[in-house]
Order: structure tokens, then C-alpha cells, then sequence
């Protein structure tokens, strides 16, 4: 099977819905590039190159570039979602919902509910997240929880190339509105992605490792961390299963508690500011429902309660690192005495 | 004994995303005599536990890789030789070995991959291994399987066969169309595949819906089969568990398609996480669950198998032998009872409905024999 790289699969998710499906558009800020400048067209292909190519396919009256006003564009897809388009927007960073959230949340994410089912809302929100690119902290957070939080609004974090592909296309035939993240450290990791169309249902979540001691549940890229960690403590006799909840809205409770159950000790992954964050989230969830089973106190591994710094050695430290899962995943160990 | 006598065990490779095996388990001890042919490790790959079975005959000196050791594909997990060589010799071949297996390891990139091929407008995926000019041998999947589902056999029977084995429409890489398609018309499809090779007459395997589809063959057109090994076929009897097939088109969750799995094999154990991922990302694709609905209701109408055969096996000419787990749970042991006389009949002990994955080295000696 060919390896593809996260912009590839997503890319080629992008292409295929768009061949499959006539109502698919893409609008955002500079998804093709070039337009109205004396720039060459399909100069861009979004800020890293994600949308690339699409623009030559399908052409500017579905590949549309919006003037900088999320305000604006991501009203306009929620709009033209409603009237029977399935838009795919995109939220350059997510870092800047903070002007466009009312259309998001009070708007697109209500409309199923307001009109009483009659009105769906195929919209889906592409946006880029996540520290590790040096680009300070308007431009670094994980602000997936803010979604989650919302109902209406499905979230998507997918972990892999893999992943990436059958999540986008689930969100883009799915009719309701789906945030889609992407780490935008991950755009060159590859792994082996099929050619063809296949889709991966939301609320289905992924064990990416078994193992008879320890639960991790880890988001979007910390999943690869806690994989790596996984791997590492086989050969020092501590087995870990490694949940991958895929989306955390819906999310995938009983897998997490069967995990819970099984190995008694949970440590939570999330790149997300510490309060109120997808790991509290699990937290609490797993406490109210699985409390019995558990034989050491929940570990949660996440960022300290501060904006992404810009210096690197900060940024560094900020991130959850594989060292820092495994010493949460030693210490739940340790407590079993 | 020369000193060619010294002679390595190394980590086999069992099909094409076969990376490295983990030794689970020796079964003979350093100092023993091991025949060509025993088993004497067991093998955990992601896919599978499988038996390996000794490449080479002397006394077992040294156990390179301990229990519980993964090593990749290539990697020297023993070294046979003769009693009387000695250990400085042993020694002197094991780190003569490791120093030269990087190299090895390097060349595993350039594995065969299998490659899209259209027949009879229906694009097809296919692998071949093997010598050339090798006898031919085509290996023909059941309902739900692919090519890979013959990882144990393709590379063993490669080594002085032709072996030729694809993905039926519906199936694996090929296209999810499969209108119009019942076990004729895939018994159709396979001698236009045949032709579109350049095969004449080939050893013909198929297993379980593949068997009928073989059996088919042989009967339409008995030039196209120099011979005929059938492995829990399916044509033989109306009934099977109708269930397993309408459950595991439908299924999607992974603890649905583990159980479904299980049933395949005597032991249940020997189906994997790979194995349940593998067959999940496979039903994920699109048309897949259409693609096997349709064919189940065309093969298996009202429940029951469509083409019964049986009466036509005392009608071929060429060679067949039938394959049979006793423990099959899908396609009921029972039809490999009173077989007529041309047809061989192997009973295996403790297998299930995959006897080409659960008992491996029986049935590739059964089909190389």
C-alpha cells in the first residue's frame, strides 16, 4: 500500500469528495492562492500547502478564496450549508476563532435544533492547532475543548495519515457541523493510506496498543507520544493500551471504561490548557463511572495553565513529552502497593 | 561435515508487510537433533502466531534469539550444524553473520508488491512469486479474504513454483463492483484472468467460496486445471453458517468483527489485533459492505450455497485433493464425507475453516506434494 503523508491524505480526501460530490466547495484564506493579485494562481495551496492542486481540478467557482474575514466566510459556509452546499471551510489557525465564533456555535451548531430537524448543516471546519511550530502563542493553542464543550458541533482529531482521511471524508458526508483538527507538526508524517474511499465513523475509538496495565487515552498528536511510550515500557514489562478517541464529540465513553476496567490505571494525554480541558473531561468521566475499578489515582499529562510560549526551550517544555507520559505511566504503577 | 555443514535458521518472512517476528516460543533445545521439516520455534508476527518449521536438518547449537526477542525479517534467530563442528567454529558463523545482516536487511524494501491488473473490463489486483518458468499455481480467496490471506504459503510455494494470487472484485484492491457476479461468473473471471496472464493449465487452490470457484473451473473448462487442491470449498453441500457470512458483511465495530474472526479458527487465539485492524480497514472502504451483501445474496441465495457440484467431482480428469479442518465452523466438515474416489481427502486435527494459516506446513507440503 502506498505511504502517504497527513497533507497528502487530507488532500486527497479534499479531491475525492469533490469529484464524488458536486456540492463539495472549499472557501478560506488563500486555499488556491493568487486570486485577484498579479501572484500565479494555485501559488498557495492554503499556508502549507494542504489545498494544493485542487484549484487546477476543480476551478475558482469551488475553490474559493476569502478576503481575511473569518467573520464573514465561515458565516457564509454555515450559510450555504443550510441551503444545501457542503462547504469545507478553512479556519487558517484555530487560534483565531475568537471572531468567528458566533457563527460557529450559535449559528451553525443550532440550526438541526432551532428549525426542529428540518435544516441540516453539512458544513465542515478544517482549522490547524497545536505548539511545535515556532509560531507563539496566537498561532499554537489546542482549543479543541472550547468545541467539545458546544453542542451541534462534532469535533475531530485525527492522529495519523490514516486516520486523517476516513475522518475527513466521514465529516464531509456527515450532515452535521464537524470541527476538523489539524497538528500542523504532523503534515509530513506518513504512513501507508489506501487509494480508495473509505470513511471511519465518529464516536468509534481506536486502540493503537493493548496491553494489561496501564490505560492511556491520548488526543490528536499525543497519541504518537503515548505510543512511543507503549512500545518503550513493553521490553520493561509494563503493558499499556493506548486509547485514541478519534473525536471527542461524540465521544467514545465505553471503550474508555471497558480499557479502565480491564487495566485499572488510566493516564490521560491532552495538548490542551490544563482547566476544562478533553482530559478532565475524562477524568471526571471516569470517576463517576469506573471508580471501583481503578487501583491508582488518574495521572493527567498536559501543558502548565500558561500561553504557548515563543521561546523554543519554553515551547519545548510546554509540549507533554514522551518522558513526561512515562513517568506518569511509572508513577500510576507505583501506586499499586 | 564440511564446513558448509554450519547452517543458518533465519527469521522467515510471511507475507509482504511481514517487518520483523518476535520468537515466542522454542520448541527444541540447544544439543538436540532436528529434523528438515520439525517445528521447532514458534513465531509471533502482527498478524499471526504461526509454527516454524526447520528449514535445515543437524543438531539445533545455538539459540541466537531468546523467547520473547522480536528481530527483523532475515535476522539469525539459530544455527544448525553437525556435532563434531566446534563451537569456536559455531561462534566464528554467528558473528560473521551479524556483521554481514545489515546489508540483508536493506534489500527487504524491494519485496513484491502486488499490482493492479484489468480483466474482462473488471480491474483486478494480483501478485505473483516465484521462478518464471516455474509450475504454475493460482491461489483463489474466499468469501471476505484476499491475497494476503495467503502469507504463509505464497512465499513457501514460491521456491520452485509460479504462484500466482489475486483479489476477486469485491475483495482486497480490486473494484468493489461485483454486479452480475456468481460462482460461474467468477469461475469465468478467473480463466479470463488466467488467459490475461499467460497461464495454460495451472495448479488450481481455492478456499472455501474460491474453492467453488476453482471447482467450477475445472468442471467448465478442465484444460484450464493440471490440478485441483480444495481447501474447506464451498460447492460441496448446501448448507453454511450463514450467519458468520451475513454478520461479518454487516459488521463494522472492532469487537463485532473479533468475534466473527474467531470463529474462523480452531484456536481462537491466533486471531490478532492486526488481523481484526487489517479486516476493519478493509469493510471501511467504499462499497465494500454493498460489494459483499450483493455477493452473498448471489452465492448464497435464501442462506443456502447456490452451485452444489458434488455429483460432478467423479467427472474430472486431472488430480484433487480436498483439505479439511475438522473444527470448521463455517463450512460444515460433513460435505468431505463420502467424497468419490478421485478425490483426496485430508482431514487436519485441530484447525479450523483457515487450514492454509492455522496448519501452514501441512497444507503447503499438501500442495507442493
Amino acid at each position: 500500500m502506498p505511504k502517504k503523508s497527513f497533507r497528502q491524505a487530507i488532500n486527497e480526501a479534499l479531491a475525492m469528495e469533490m469529484r464524488r460530490d458536486p456540492t463539495v466547495i472549499l472557501m478560506g484564506e488563500d486555499v488556491a492562492g493568487g486570486m485577484g493579485a498579479a501572484g500565479e494562481d494555485d501559488a498557495w495551496g492554503g499556508p502549507l500547502g494542504v489545498t494544493k492542486g485542487l484549484m487546477p481540478e476543480f476551478g475558482r467557482d469551488r475553490i474559493l478564496d476569502t478576503p481575511i474575514s473569518e467573520s464573514a466566510f465561515i458565516g457564509a459556509a454555515a450559510g450555504a450549508a443550510a441551503t444545501g452546499l457542503r462547504p469545507v471551510a478553512e479556519l487558517m489557525f484555530v487560534d483565531f476563532l475568537g471572531v468567528c465564533l458566533d457563527q460557529i456555535y450559535n449559528q451553525a451548531g443550532k440550526f438541526r435544533y432551532m428549525f426542529g430537524g428540518k435544516a441540516v448543516t453539512p458544513l465542515v471546519i478544517r482549522t490547524m492547532y497545536g505548539a511545535g511550530f515556532r509560531a507563539a502563542s496566537q498561532h499554537s493553542q489546542c482549543l479543541y475543548p472550547v468545541f467539545t464543550h458546544m453542542p451541534g458541533l462534532k469535533v475531530v482529531i485525527p492522529s495519523s495519515a490514516y486516520e486523517a482521511k476516513g475522518l475527513l471524508i466521514q465529516a464531509i458526508r456527515d450532515d452535521d457541523p464537524v470541527i476538523f483538527f489539524e497538528h500542523k507538526v504532523m503534515y509530513d508524517d506518513e504512513e501507508e493510506v489506501p487509494d480508495e474511499a473509505y470513511t471511519i465513523p465518529f464516536g468509534e475509538a481506536n486502540l493503537t496498543r493493548e496491553g494489561d496495565d496501564v490505560t492511556i487515552v491520548a488526543i490528536g498528536r499525543m497519541v504518537q507520544f503515548a505510543n512511543q511510550v507503549a512500545d518503550k515500557l513493553e521490553g520493561a514489562g509494563i503493558g499499556c493500551t493506548v486509547v485514541d478517541p478519534r473525536t471527542t464529540s461524540p465521544l467514545d465513553e465505553e471503550t474508555i471504561i471497558e480499557c479502565v476496567e480491564e487495566t485499572g490505571r488510566l493516564v490521560i494525554v491532552d495538548e490542551a490548557s490544563p482547566r476544562c480541558n478533553v482530559a478532565t473531561d475524562i477524568s471526571a468521566l471516569v470517576s463517576e463511572r469506573a471508580f471501583s475499578a481503578l487501583k491508582a489515582p488518574i495521572r493527567m499529562v498536559t501543558p502548565p495553565h500558561t500561553p504557548v510560549p515563543f521561546a523554543a526551550e519554553l515551547e519545548d517544555l510546554y509540549i507533554p513529552s514522551p518522558e513526561r507520559i512515562e513517568e506518569a505511566v511509572r508513577s500510576v504503577m507505583g501506586a499499586q502497593a | 561435515m564440511s564446513e558448509a555443514a554450519i547452517q543458518a535458521i533465519t527469521m522467515p518472512k510471511w507475507g509482504l508487510a511481514m517487518e520483523e517476528g518476535k520468537v515466542s516460543a522454542w520448541m527444541a533445545e540447544e544439543g538436540a537433533a532436528i529434523a528438515g521439516g520439525e517445528e521447532i520455534l514458534e513465531i509471533e508476527t502482527t498478524k499471526i502466531t504461526n509454527v516454524f518449521e526447520s528449514p535445515v536438518a543437524g543438531v539445533l547449537r545455538r539459540r541466537v534469539v531468546v523467547e520473547g526477542e522480536t528481530v527483523p525479517v532475515g535476522a539469525l534467530i539459530g544455527v544448525a550444524a553437525g556435532a563434531e563442528i566446534p563451537d569456536a567454529d559455531i561462534e566464528a558463523f554467528i558473528t560473521d553473520f551479524q556483521a554481514n545482516f545489515v546489508v540483508e536487511a536493506s534489500d527487504a524494501a524491494a519485496a513484491p508488491e502486488a499490482e493492479t491488473i484489468t480483466v474482462a473490463g473488471r480491474q483486478l489486483s494480483h501478485l505473483r512469486m516465484g521462478p518464471e518458468d516455474g509450475p504454475p499455481v493460482v491461489l483463489v480467496h474466499g468469501f471476505g479474504g484476499d491475497l494476503n490471506g495467503w502469507l504463509f504459503n505464497q512465499p513457501v510455494l514460491a521456491e520452485d513454483h509460479s504462484v500466482y494470487a489475486l483479489d476477486l472484485p469485491g475483495h482486497g484492491r480490486a473494484e468493489k463492483n461485483v454486479a452480475g457476479l456468481d460462482v460461474a461468473g467468477l469461475a469465468a473471471l478467473l480463466a479470463d484472468y488466467m488467459e490475461a496472464v499467460g497461464i495454460g493449465a495451472a495448479h488450481l487452490v481455492g478456499h472455501s467460496l474460491g474453492g467453488a470457484v476453482t471447482l467450477k473451473l475445472a468442471i467448465d473448462q478442465p484444460a484450464r486445471v493440471s490440478r485441483l487442491t480444495l481447501l474447506s470449498p464451498a460447492g460441496l453441500g448446501e448448507e453454511l453458517n450463514v450467519a458468520y457470512v451475513k454478520g461479518f458483511a454487516g459488521a463494522e465495530g472492532r469487537k463485532e468483527i473479533k468475534s466473527l474472526l474467531q470463529q474462523l479458527f480452531a484456536d481462537p487465539q491466533l486471531v490478532s489485533r492486526d488481523m481484526i485492524n487489517e479486516v476493519q480497514k478493509y469493510k471501511r472502504l467504499d462499497g465494500v459492505t454493498a460489494a459483499l451483501n450483493a455477493l452473498a445474496d448471489a452465492v448464497f441465495p435464501g442462506g443456502r450455497q447456490g452451485l452444489v457440484m458434488r455429483d460432478q467431482l467423479a467427472t474430472l480428469a486431472m488430480p484433487v485433493q480436498a483439505i479439511w479442518g475438522r473444527d470448521d465452523a463455517i463450512v460444515p466438515p460433513a460435505h468431505g464425507e463420502g467424497l468419490p474416489d478421485n478425490v483426496t481427502l485430508h482431514w487436519l486435527e485441530r484447525t479450523g475453516h483457515m487450514p492454509h494459516m492455522e496448519a501452514a506446513g501441512d497444507v503447503n507440503r499438501l500442495i507442493a506434494g
